[in-house]
């Protein structure tokens, strides 16, 4: 599985990504985290709020920072 | 007309807190208000619990109310409108979309390539940092609220005006590429209930004073330097209300800096006592606020350099204009 936190870097798109990590260990799941800050690349999944949470290229929230629990909650659905 | 005066009174100036304080520094810190140290104590105490406390309160309220225009439903109302129209709207609902500057360029990506006119995103982008509900509230409560309704006017007009002026000039090849061709997320938009809303409510307030408490108590600190520690020789030589440029001079101070509406204020309320023209101080705000280095080498993704150096150039006029006016007809406004 493959998680992409999308946001230009600021404090709440590292936050998500501390809620995802959280999340995964939790879990006991194989899984990578990729931080994309680039624009372009945040530009081709249409999102319009940062931080967003990206799973198997699938986007599965944005624009909330999420607590572990519920990013668990999105990972278990995905 | 009495109730109004002790509303504004005891919730927005709270002058009971500033009369507790007065009791603190007095028997606490056995100062007196009039003494430099003493009124330098009150002025951060005072300013500081104020805002903290207005702050908090107010991006509840402003918050729980922003919950109903997520950006994807501006997108989609502005769609509907052509024209000053859909520039004025694009504007107004910049003040109530729910906004943070490090999601101005994804939500710029996603207006353009929804197909909505330039103008009227950057009538959205210039009125959405600049006038913000909550700020127009502790504006009233630091002046009064002619010159907080005057405030919004303004900027309002200068981001219709900013939108406008783009729009004439057709300047669609001056944005990068990709963003037209980015596509469109249509994602189903759960429907909030109350209780998602004041939870939402809650984590804004939350997240909103943990970023911004320390430009907070950087503005007053240097609010209460300005007020007791500066002399007023000084600050009225350099921006006093005779001298010509300075209300550019404010505004080319702020165009770099980065900071908060809620921080820039009290430094505001410092000059406009040591008799900097309201004005001169709010064309600081402004310029605060509006413009930022890391907003505009941001804006520098999507952006090609022309339109850049005319968006700037066009909101620092803007604003200098402004300044200028409420310079000259402020006293209108006390």
């Amino acid at each position: 599985m493959i998680i992409k936190i999308l946001g230009s870097g600021c404090s709440n798109c590292m936050r998500l990504e501390a809620s995802a990590k959280v999340a995964i260990e939790k879990m006991g799941i194989p899984a990578e985290i990729v931080k994309v800050t680039n624009m372009k690349e945040i530009a081709q999944y249409g999102v319009m709020r940062t931080p967003a949470l990206v799973v198997d290229e699938k986007v599965v929230s944005f624009g909330k920072v999420l607590s572990p629990d519920e990013v668990v909650e999105l990972l278990q659905k995905a | 007309m009495q109730i109004f005066q002790w509303i504004n009174d005891a919730l927005l100036k709270m002058t009971w807190l500033s009369d507790g304080v007065q009791w603190v520094v007095e028997n606490v810190f056995k100062l007196s208000i009039d003494e430099r140290l003493g009124g330098s104590i009150h002025f951060f105490l005072y300013d500081v619990i104020k805002i903290f406390i207005l702050l908090s309160v107010l991006i509840f309220t402003v918050s729980y109310i922003q919950s109903f225009f997520p950006p994807e439903r501006t997108r989609k109302i502005l769609g509907h409108y052509k024209g000053v129209t859909a520039n004025l709207l694009g504007a107004l609902l910049g003040t109530i979309t729910p906004f943070c500057s490090c999601s101005s360029i994804p939500l710029f990506i996603g207006f353009t390539s929804a197909g909505l006119p330039l103008g009227v995103t950057f009538s959205f982008l210039i009125s959405s940092p600049l006038v913000d509900l909550a700020s127009v509230i502790l504006l009233a409560s630091i002046f009064n609220w002619k010159i907080a309704m005057a405030y919004v006017v303004f900027g309002v007009v200068l981001a219709v005006a900013g939108g406008t002026f783009i729009s004439m000039l057709h300047m669609e090849d001056q944005i990068e590429e990709f963003v037209f061709q980015s596509p469109l997320l249509e994602m189903d938009q759960e429907t909030m209930t109350k209780r998602d809303r004041i939870k939402y409510a809650i984590e804004q307030v939350n997240e909103i004073v943990h970023k911004v408490w320390i430009y907070v108590l950087a503005g007053v600190a240097i609010g209460a330097a300005i007020h007791n520690w500066i002399p007023q020789d000084i600050i009225t030589l350099i921006l006093g209300k005779d001298n010509w440029f300075s209300v550019p001079l404010a505004t080319l101070v702020g165009i770099p800096m980065y900071a908060d509406i809620f921080g820039t204020l009290p430094i505001a309320e410092a000059l406009v006592v040591k008799g900097v023209g309201i004005g001169t101080a709010l064309s600081f705000m402004m310029a605060v606020t509006a413009l930022s280095l890391p907003s505009i080498i941001m804006l520098k993704n999507v952006v090609k350099t022309k339109l850049l150096v005319i968006f700037v150039g066009f909101v620092t006029i803007g604003i200098i204009l402004i300044g200028y006016l409420f310079n000259a007809f402020g006293y209108l406004l006390f």
